[in-house]
């Protein structure tokens, strides 16, 4: 484990030393304030229940989260291939999953970095409005499981890809195919509709975790997620030593 | 009693290695030993295969078919040990820009095993080797490219592999650093046991003890730089015959034609002065000079220069590697 450690600490400081880390960072910050200001908070003419606003805050802070990964996620792999690195730890005594699970879980140490600098936001909900603590934990949850989900797959573009742009596109393209399955269930029928439901990443698997409500098949679901597309970056990995 | 000679030990054995794109052979298959402390150069022009060659070896592609042991483990058995045995430099130096020398040298260190109590050490030793302990912590990025390559060189050293890979380390520097690259190799001598590609003869000739050449993924010849030339030995004569006035060039190339083992007698480019001066380019079979020598002499012809012609190692390589390409481009025509 020392090989993801070591993995882990060298993607952490690459994204501190770049301005990429800082410029998601604000963009992430800018817009979840935004959103709060405007959307969450409603305005001035409508007054809305603390954990109305606070289920609104978890929204935008789902999409912006999702975002961030993608933006992240999409240089792992395919800027060490465009700079010729990736041979470093290709040929190093290394396996492929300590590579995938290093450069997830420094992707993941800065998601969670910037979703931390968002607690100010609940924090003002929790001073001036009446919120429990534990809805604020299980969105919080909600936004890093799914962040968790959506850098999987963004690695598993940026392994497949050649350049971080391709990766981008590709990891944008999968996620939101996942986002709007929710609209392809609403004119399928079942059993067609119920899975395309279940399945999609944001609808209702969110939706109980932007409301407080902790379900251990959601968590399941975004734990699935992220496991079966480290897999398939792990897997794409294996398939580059032949060619 | 026999003489004792120590035994020949191989850091590295390759059995039948091939590698296929789809249908169409990219290289092998290739079966060579390499034993410890020999530098070798792997030799063919572009295209020759010698970067997917490197690239199997250092186990960054998977090879088609063959084996590949290293210090005697098998790379399909053991991956993770071989890979710990080998250091690699490819033809562009896999480096971290935003990392300093020294964190870059501590990392590749730590991820090539290398226990890290040790790693401090090891790496102030590497920065020695490779000239590089003023540079040490500059960021990788706000280096020139000989120093980059030296950095490259030193991650591939960091772990005492017991196998290096460099390909074309030479590649891309200006003449002063070309020197310095060389010394640097030249100092691993004893060391380490060496692979270089190269598609420039006189850049590693100097530098190897034995030379590999490849062509169209094959290995053509193998050997040191005299071995070669031996390889490619001919019976080529040069002969300058300055003639009397009663003599003619006819007479003297029918006399050497009718000589045995000589199978073509052609006039060469005089560059004797005077317009009585001939030289004879001759083809034979065997080493002639003498029965040239005598016949000539024993028919009163004044004989003033004799001598082999002389092969460069550029031509020995470029007959070996550029064969296949004259043979396709003849074919085609």
């Amino acid at each position: 484990m020392s090989h993801v450690g070591l993995i882990f600490s060298r993607e952490l400081k690459a994204y501190l030393r770049s301005p990429l880390g800082y410029a998601a960072a604000a963009g992430v910050l800018l817009i979840d304030g935004i959103w709060f200001m405007a959307r969450a908070l409603g305005g001035t003419e409508e007054k809305r229940l603390s954990a109305t606003v606070l289920s609104e805050f978890f929204n935008g802070a789902s999409g912006t989260t999702a975002i961030l990964a993608i933006a992240l996620a999409m240089r792992l792999v395919a800027a060490e291939e465009d700079a010729g690195t990736l041979v470093l730890l290709k040929t190093a005594p290394v396996s492929d999953w300590e590579v995938v699970l290093g450069k997830f879980l420094g992707v993941m140490a800065v998601i969670l970095a910037v979703t931390g600098l968002t607690a100010y936001m609940p924090a003002l909900i929790l001073v001036n409005g009446k919120v429990s603590y534990q809805h604020v934990l299980v969105g919080y949850a909600g936004v890093m499981l799914l962040g968790g989900a959506v850098a999987a797959i963004g690695l598993f573009a940026s392994a497949l890809a050649k350049s971080q742009v391709v990766a981008a596109i590709l990891g944008a393209v999968l996620v939101g195919a996942m986002y709007l399955w929710w609209l392809v269930a609403k004119i399928a029928d079942p059993p067609v509709r119920d899975v395309l439901e279940e399945l999609a990443i944001h609808h209702l698997r969110m939706r109980d975790f932007m409301t407080g409500v902790l379900r251990l098949e959601n968590v399941v679901y975004y734990l699935a997620v992220a496991f079966f597309f480290l897999l398939a970056s792990v897997k794409t990995l294996e398939a580059r030593r032949w060619r | 009693m026999g003489e004792y000679a120590p035994a020949r030990i191989p850091v590295i054995e390759i059995v039948e290695l091939s590698k296929y794109y789809g249908e169409a052979r990219a290289v092998g298959p290739l079966s060579f030993t390499i034993e410890k402390g020999e530098i070798v150069g792997l030799l063919g022009l572009n295209g020759a295969g010698k970067t997917t060659t490197l690239r199997m070896l250092a186990s960054d592609l998977l090879p088609t078919s063959g084996r590949m042991v290293v210090d005697g483990v098998d790379l399909a058995a053991e991956p993770g040990l071989v890979r710990a045995r080998i250091g690699y430099l490819p033809d562009r130096p896999p480096l971290y820009g935003e990392m300093t020398v020294r964190e870059f040298l501590e990392f590749a260190a730590r991820l090539r095993d290398v226990a890290a109590s040790d790693v401090p050490a090891r790496v102030s030793e590497v920065l020695g080797l490779t000239s590089l302990v003023e540079r040490a912590d500059d960021r990788i990025d706000t280096l020139s490219h000989g120093f980059k390559q030296r950095v490259g060189i030193a991650q591939a050293i960091v772990h005492k592999p017991s196998l290096l890979l460099l390909d074309e380390p030479i590649s891309g520097l200006d003449p002063v650093q070309i020197v310095e690259m060389r010394e640097l190799i030249r100092s691993l001598r004893g060391v380490q046991t060496i692979v270089i590609s190269s598609h420039i003869l006189s850049e590693i000739s100097e530098t190897c003890d034995r030379l590999l050449v490849l062509r169209d993924g094959s290995l053509v010849a193998q050997g040191s730089e005299s071995e070669l030339r031996e390889h490619m030995v001919t019976h080529d004569l040069a002969v300058v015959v300055r003639l009397a006035a009663d003599e003619t060039e006819a007479e003297l190339v029918e006399l050497v034609r009718g000589l045995d083992g000589v199978t073509r007698v052609a006039r060469g480019a005089a560059d004797e002065p005077g317009a009585d001066a001939v030289k004879l380019a001759v083809s034979a079979t065997a080493d002639v000079r003498a029965e040239v020598c005598r016949a000539l002499c024993a028919k009163g012809y004044a004989v003033v220069g004799l001598e082999r012609g002389a092969r460069e190692l550029e031509s020995v390589f470029l007959e070996l590697a550029g064969r296949g390409k004259r043979e396709r481009e003849e074919a085609a025509s």
